[in-house]
C-alpha cells in the first residue's frame, strides 16, 4: 500500500524522531512511505484563529501537494480534523474546490486510526509488556473524527496496562493560539488533567500540540514521567514481536 | 445588566490567581452535573431525544411568528395578559406599569436568567418594591450582591464555608451548621416572603403554542410557591422558549432534566394556564406573560448564529467545559456565561462588547455531546472569530503574524528557511520572556526545544 506521509509542522521542527518512528511502523506493516517535499502546515492555527481567508491559502497549498496520494497518513489527530473535517467547511461556497477537499478528506486517516481501521491490524508485538501507559485523546479526533478505541486498541494489545485516567477525554488546554491568549486559564486546564493521573511510566497522545504544551507543564511541575508522542510508542510496541506470531 | 465581557480575559486570569477556592467549588459542583448528565443520557435513547429535540427547535423557529400567534391568543384564552418587549426598556416599562398600577410593594422572584438580562431586580428596586431571590441559590448571591455565576446553580462558585460565615453573620447560624440547617434558615425567611408578596416574577422553561402553558421546571418549590401564592404573577419569557404540542413535553421535560442536573424529571413541573378560577381557592388574581424579544429576532435573522436559539439554558454545556470550570461564570461579565454565553452574547449585545468570548474556548467540543438540542456551539465560536477577523476586532499585531504565516506555509523555501531559522536560534532563545508569545507560553511551560534536526532534513538525507 502507497501512503503519503503528512508529518505535519509540530512533528516535522519539535517531534522529528515520532515522524521517523511513523515511517518505520508504516513500512514494517508492508506500506510503501512517500514523503511530498512541498508538505507545509495543514493550516489549522488560521482556522481556529478565525483567519479563513489564510487558512484556505494553506489548504490550497496542502491539496496540491497530497491530492495525487493513494492515502494520506498523519501523526497528529487535530491536523487530521483539520484535513477531513474542515477543509470542506472551508469551501463551502466553491463547488470545484469542495469537491477536490471531500476527495482528500475520504483518503486521509490519522496514523492509528489507519493502521486498524485500513491495514486492518490490531497487533503491533509486545514491546510495552508492563508498561503503565496514559493516552490522552486529543479533542477533535476523538469528537470530530471519533476515534477512541483505535490508539488505546494498539498499546494495549502491545502489553501496555491502560491506566484508568478519570479525565482521559478532558481537554487538556492546548488549543492552539489558546494556549497564549489565555494562558492562565490553559495552565489551569492542564494542571486539573494531570492531578487525575495514577501512577504511569509514559503519558502518550496523538497531538504535537497536546504534547507540547503538556509536557511543558510537566516539565514545570517536575512530574515524574516522560510524555511522547504516540508514533514514537507505537514504533517501540512493534520492536519485540508477540509470542507465537512466527516472527 | 452590563456587559463586561471585554475584560474576560484580565478577569479570568485573576480569578485563578486571587481566588482559586472559586475554581475549586466550581470544577467540582461541575463535574457532579456533568457524570449525573452522563448517567441519565445513558439511559435513554439519549441521540435520538436529542435530534428529535433539535427538530422541533428548528420547526418552531422557522415558524416563530405563526407559533407566537398561536401561544398569544391560547394564552389570552386562558386569562393570561400576554405583553410584547422589544428590547429590556420595554420590559422595564411594561413591568413597572403594572407594579405602579397594581400597587406592589413586595416581590418575590423565582429563579430566571432573562430578569437578570433585563434588569428587572434594580428597576423593582427603585419603584421603590421589596425584591426577594427565593431560589436559594440566587438568595444567596442576592445577600452577596453578586450576579448569578451559573445558568442552574447560581451560587455554584461559593463553597459551604463561604455560604456558613454568610449564614452566621445574617442570621446567626452556627459556624459549622450542616446544610440543611441553613437550607432551614433560609426557608424560614422566604416563607414570610412568599405570603407578603403581592408581586411575584418568573421566567419560563417552555410555552406550549397549541395550550397556551407555562411551564417551569425546578427542585425547590419556591418557584411554585412565587407563582401561586401573589395575587400578581408575571413571567418573563424570550420569544424562543415556545413548543408547538403539549405532547412535546414528553420529551422536552425529561431530556431538559436530565441535561440541567441528571434528573429524570425536576421535582416540581408546574403547568400553568390561567390566573385563579372563580371555583378554585389558590392562584394569582392575574398572569401576565411578558414576551421579550431584546435581540432575539436579529440572532433568528442571521443565517450562521440562529441555531443558538434552540437553546433551553439547562446549563449542561458549562457543566462540560474545562474552560468554565477555570473561574465559573463571573468573569465572562455577563448573564451568560460558559459555551453557550460565549455564542449567545454577541449576538444579543453586539460582538464588539463581547470581543473576548468566542476566543474562550479550546474548541473541545465536550458542550456540543452535552448539549440536548444539539448546538453547534464549537462551529459558532468559530464564527464569531472569523467575524472578528472580518470586522478588524482582532489585534493588529495577530493579523499580521496569520497573514505572515500564511504566506510562509504556502511557499516550501520560505517554511525551509523558517525551519533552518529556528535551529539557529541560540539555545535560550525560546525560553525568551521578552517577545510577548512566547512569555505567554514559557511561563508555566518549561523545556520548549526543537529536534536537533528536523524531520525533513532527516527525510532528505537518507536517515529515514
Ligand atoms: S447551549 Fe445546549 S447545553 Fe448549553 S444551556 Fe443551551 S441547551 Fe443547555
Amino acid at each position: 500500500m502507497k501512503v503519503a506521509l503528512f508529518v505535519t509542522c509540530l512533528v516535522d521542527q519539535f517531534y522529528a524522531e515520532a515522524g521517523v518512528a511513523a515511517v518505520r511502523l508504516l513500512r514494517s506493516l508492508g506500506c510503501t512511505v512517500e514523503f511530498p517535499p512541498g508538505q507545509t502546515c495543514c493550516g489549522q492555527p488560521a482556522y481556529n484563529a478565525g483567519y479563513w481567508n489564510e487558512a484556505r491559502q494553506m489548504a490550497d497549498h496542502t491539496l496540491e501537494v497530497f491530492e495525487h496520494a493513494d492515502y494520506v497518513v498523519l501523526p497528529s489527530g487535530s491536523c487530521t480534523t483539520m484535513v477531513r473535517a474542515f477543509y470542506p467547511e472551508l469551501y463551502r461556497d466553491n463547488p470545484r474546490a469542495f469537491a477536490r477537499a471531500s476527495g482528500l478528506s475520504g483518503k486521509t486517516y490519522e496514523l492509528a486510526e489507519f493502521i486498524v481501521k485500513v491495514l486492518g491490524i490490531t497487533r503491533l508485538g509486545q514491546g510495552l509488556a508492563g508498561q503503565r501507559v496514559a493516552y490522552h485523546h486529543g479533542c477533535h479526533a476523538l469528537r470530530e473524527l471519533g476515534i477512541k478505541d483505535e490508539p488505546v486498541a494498539l498499546l494495549r494489545n502491545a502489553g501496555a496496562e491502560i491506566v484508568d485516567w478519570p479525565a482521559a477525554t478532558e481537554c487538556c488546554g492546548f488549543g492552539g493560539l489558546f494556549s497564549v491568549k489565555l494562558p492562565e486559564v490553559s495552565l489551569g486546564m492542564a494542571d486539573r488533567k494531570l492531578s487525575t493521573l495514577p501512577e504511569i511510566d509514559v503519558l502518550t497522545s496523538a497531538d504535537g500540540g497536546c504534547l507540547l504544551h503538556l509536557s511543558g507543564r510537566v516539565h514545570s511541575r517536575g512530574l515524574p514521567f516522560p510524555v511522547r508522542p504516540l508514533a514514537s510508542v507505537l514504533w517501540e510496541a512493534a520492536q519485540k514481536p508477540a509470542v507465537g506470531s512466527g516472527a | 445588566m452590563e456587559v463586561k465581557s471585554n475584560d474576560y480575559p484580565r478577569e479570568s486570569a485573576r480569578v485563578i490567581r486571587e481566588e482559586p477556592h472559586v475554581r475549586e467549588s466550581v470544577t467540582g459542583a461541575t463535574l457532579n452535573f456533568d457524570s449525573r448528565r452522563r448517567a441519565a443520557y445513558a439511559e435513554v435513547d439519549a441521540e435520538g431525544w436529542r435530534h428529535f429535540a433539535e427538530g422541533v427547535k428548528n420547526h418552531v423557529l422557522m415558524n416563530l411568528d405563526h407559533y407566537l400567534e398561536q401561544a398569544a391568543a391560547a394564552l389570552e384564552r386562558g386569562g393570561i395578559r400576554v405583553h410584547w418587549a422589544e428590547d429590556a426598556e420595554d420590559a422595564q416599562r411594561i413591568v413597572a406599569a403594572l407594579v405602579r398600577e397594581k400597587g406592589v410593594r413586595r416581590a418575590v422572584k423565582a429563579k430566571t436568567m432573562i430578569s437578570e438580562e433585563l434588569g428587572i431586580n434594580p428597576l423593582l428596586e427603585s419603584l421603590g418594591v421589596n425584591v426577594l431571590e427565593t431560589d436559594l441559590g440566587e438568595y444567596i448571591i442576592q445577600l452577596l450582591e453578586q450576579p448569578p455565576s451559573h445558568i442552574v446553580g447560581p451560587a455554584i462558585h461559593l463553597n459551604l464555608e463561604q455560604i456558613r460565615r454568610l449564614f452566621h453573620e445574617r442570621f446567626g447560624t452556627p459556624l459549622d451548621a450542616a446544610p440543611d440547617t441553613l437550607a432551614a434558615a433560609a426557608r424560614k425567611l422566604l416563607r414570610q416572603g412568599f405570603l407578603e408578596a403581592d408581586l411575584g416574577v418568573s421566567g419560563a422553561n417552555f410555552v406550549v403554542a397549541e395550550t397556551g402553558t407555562l411551564v417551569l421546571i425546578e427542585n425547590e418549590g419556591n418557584i411554585r410557591l412565587s407563582t401561586s401564592a401573589p395575587r400578581l404573577h408575571v413571567a418573563l419569557v424570550g420569544i424562543e422558549k415556545l413548543l408547538p404540542r403539549f405532547s412535546d413535553l414528553s420529551v422536552f421535560l425529561t431530556l431538559t432534566a436530565r441535561a440541567a442536573t441528571g434528573q429524570r424529571l425536576g421535582t416540581y413541573v408546574s403547568l400553568i394556564q390561567g390566573p385563579r378560577r372563580p371555583d378554585e381557592t389558590d392562584g394569582p388574581e392575574e398572569v401576565h406573560v411578558v414576551f421579550v424579544d431584546n435581540g432575539r429576532s436579529s440572532v433568528l435573522a442571521d443565517l450562521e448564529a440562529w441555531e443558538t436559539l434552540r437553546c433551553v439554558r439547562c446549563a449542561a454545556c458549562l457543566n462540560a467545559c474545562p474552560v468554565y470550570r477555570q473561574t465559573g461564570g463571573h468573569a465572562y461579565g455577563y448573564v451568560y456565561s460558559g459555551p453557550i454565553g460565549a455564542v449567545l452574547s454577541p449576538g444579543l449585545v453586539g460582538l464588539e462588547n463581547t470581543k473576548p468570548l468566542p476566543y474562550a474556548s479550546s474548541l473541545c467540543g465536550a458542550c456540543f455531546q452535552a448539549c440536548p438540542v444539539r448546538i453547534p456551539i464549537p462551529k459558532l465560536l468559530l464564527t464569531w472569530r472569523h467575524r472578528a477577523v472580518e470586522e478588524g476586532l482582532t489585534p493588529r499585531f495577530e493579523k499580521a503574524a496569520l497573514k505572515g504565516y500564511a504566506l510562509a506555509m504556502t511557499q516550501p523555501w520560505a517554511y525551509r528557511l523558517a525551519s533552518k531559522a529556528l535551529r539557529l536560534l541560540p539555545e535560550k532563545a525560546l525560553d525568551n520572556t521578552v517577545v510577548p508569545v512566547l512569555k505567554a507560553w514559557v511561563e508555566g511551560r518549561a523545556g520548549l526545544k526543537p529536534s536537533p534536526r528536523s524531520f525533513r532534513e532527516l527525510w532528505e538525507s537518507g536517515e529515514v
